[in-house]
């Protein structure tokens, strides 16, 4: 489904900020294939996600989703088959238009848009009979503004704009990262479902241990632009949160030894 | 009576320009500066293919066209070569200062004696009224005429903004609001930004072309100057209409414009009449404008000041 081919990112390069971001990573994600994505922060996990939905464009290697080449493609084009909830809840909706407004948008994802009516009659009556099940009581509240909202029912409306026209891949930023406890789990519960209804392929960057351990069947943790451990469906079973802590301490302390040893270097040498 | 009729006359020609300005600030938060260029530009493209004895109507819609061009130019020097959106308008604008001169042949083009929209509309309102007669409004005597004329520049701005209200509830017109509101958002439901920014920057100027030549037609000269401080008086009309209206349904929000339009020029018009030096007229309507952005975040800080006191 999704082939990720040495691809590398350099942001700010020739400058002081140069940053490798994306180091030649590859990836393969089968069809209906759930993969959630760890790694510390500037680990080029949301880098990795953001390459793939075509937010910028990566310097080298290819990117491929069905056999097809994607690799130069812009990003509102990669939005035909690409569905993104992403971790700031103002980031996927248009606040100062409604909710319905906000949905019918949706429902032409990929598609031309046109100058047919943006919000006929039938779609609303389905727009209600698909928010009912996000117990947010949403429903009666169509028309009022998305901005209104709280964080947790934007990224419900969010999650369900993008699997509104079943997406070939879904892409999920830390969505969750921004919400307290009782809502994120809300969500998660929330995308769980529609993935499992729609076996839709995922890629889910988490910071939570939890999470990579209850959902999916993959687990990827990345490491300074690239992916340090890749876990299949059976390892992924049996594994604890307390084993990818572990996992975390092994990376920093290798950061710390490659620190101390450059500080000795050039403590003898330069 | 015959000065206010005058004012309501040229305050819808000019709501217009404030539905151009409302596209681009307001739908798509775009501070278009192109608007004081091709506002001109409107008004020389009409004024020259007059005078070479086109058709008005089809001289006005080639102004259209021709600010439409100018906002496209604005468009993609922003979205293509990622010069800053004031930058872009500036850049264009200045460049129109010639073009307008070259289209006119020289900085001034008078247009009394030839046919216009409003040659047409005098003659109509001529087989309603009777020629020279008068009526009563509000207990004043006025030219039935104008009173005529101004009926049908009301017409055409309830169906330009009927229009413009049923253009932004298409699906394109809904992804463009889109666009202004959350470009990211909307860029993740498959739609090609950039895109939607050329069309709507083209579609503001396009508007405000078309003010610039009804102005001219109106007034019966084009000049070269007369677009300077047009996109600030555009703002004061949209700003004016959002004070009155508090809403955010799109279609109160472009009555709000059109009626905004037109008391401001009234406005200008009591100004001058009670004895408002006209030198002045740019420097007030500044002022006006710097007002209205300051004073509501003026009036939060003290309100929060006097919660605090207590």
């Amino acid at each position: 489904m999704l082939q990720v081919n040495n691809i590398s990112k350099v942001f700010n390069p020739g400058t002081v900020n140069e940053v490798h971001a994306l180091n030649e990573v590859s990836l393969n994600l089968p069809d209906g294939g759930f993969v959630c994505v760890l790694g510390t922060n500037g680990s080029g996990k949301s880098t990795l996600l953001n390459a793939v939905a075509g937010s910028f464009l990566v310097d080298s290697g290819k990117i491929l989703v069905d056999d097809v080449d994607i690799t130069r493609w812009p990003e509102h084009k990669r939005a035909d088959f690409i569905g993104r909830v992403f971790q700031n809840p103002f980031t996927g909706t248009a606040p100062n238009m409604s909710i319905q407004e906000n949905l019918a948008l949706a429902t032409r994802r990929g598609k031309s848009r046109g100058l047919g009516w943006g919000l006929p009659k039938n779609l609303i009556d389905e727009f209600k009979l698909r928010v009912t099940p996000l117990q947010m009581s949403l429903e009666d509240r169509l028309g009022n503004p998305i901005g209104k909202l709280s964080g947790g029912q934007r990224q419900a409306l969010t999650l369900l704009m993008a699997t509104w026209l079943k997406p070939k891949l879904l892409l999920l930023d830390e969505h969750t990262a921004a919400l307290d406890p009782k809502t994120a789990a809300k969500v998660i519960e929330l995308t769980e479902e529609v993935i499992r209804r729609d076996h839709i392929t995922t890629l889910m960057v988490t910071h939570s241990m939890q999470q990579a351990v209850n959902l999916g069947n993959r687990v990827i943790m990345m490491h300074k632009g690239r992916i340090a451990y890749d876990f299949g469906e059976d390892e992924k079973r049996r594994m604890k949160v307390n084993d990818l802590l572990a996992l975390f301490d092994e990376l920093r302390r290798k950061d710390q030894i490659d620190n101390s040893v450059a500080e000795l270097v050039a403590a003898n040498y330069i | 009576m015959t000065l206010l009729l005058g004012s309501i006359t040229i305050g819808l020609i000019l709501a217009m320009l404030a539905l151009g300005i409302f596209i681009s600030f307001r739908i798509f938060d775009f501070p278009d500066i192109t608007a004081e260029g091709s506002f001109t530009f409107g008004a020389a493209i009409s004024a020259a293919l007059i005078i070479a004895g086109v058709n008005p109507l089809l001289a006005t819609l080639t102004s259209f066209v021709g600010g439409g061009l100018a906002g496209m130019v604005t468009g993609i020097l922003h979205t293509c070569f990622k010069i800053n959106s004031l930058l872009s308008g500036i850049l264009v604008m200045t460049a129109l200062y010639s073009v307008n001169l070259h289209t006119m042949g020289r900085s001034n083009l008078p247009l009394l004696s030839e046919t216009t929209i409003f040659t047409w509309f005098d003659k109509l309102a001529v087989k309603f009224s009777g020629e020279g007669k008068l009526t009563m409004v509000l207990g004043w005597e006025v030219p039935a005429k104008d009173l005529w004329i101004l009926l049908f520049c009301l017409i055409m701005v309830v169906m330009v903004s009927l229009l413009l209200w049923w253009f932004f509830r298409t699906r394109l017109g809904t992804a463009m609001r889109a666009t202004g509101d959350n470009a990211q958002m909307i860029r993740a439901l498959g739609v090609n930004t950039k895109l939607m920014i050329i069309a709507g920057v083209a579609l503001s100027n396009a508007f405000i072309a078309v003010a610039g030549s009804l102005l001219a037609q109106y007034q019966g000269f084009a000049d070269v100057q007369m677009g300077i401080g047009m996109l600030v008086w555009g703002l004061a009309s949209v700003i004016i209409g959002e004070a009155l209206i508090s809403e955010n349904s799109l279609g109160l929000v472009i009555t709000g414009a059109v009626i905004g339009s037109v008391l401001f020029r009234l406005l200008v018009a009591i100004a001058l009449r009670w004895g408002m030096n006209p030198i002045d007229l740019k420097l007030i309507t500044a002022l006006f404008v710097l007002l209205a952005l300051i004073l509501p975040g003026f009036m939060k800080n003290t309100k929060k000041i006097r919660l605090t006191s207590k």
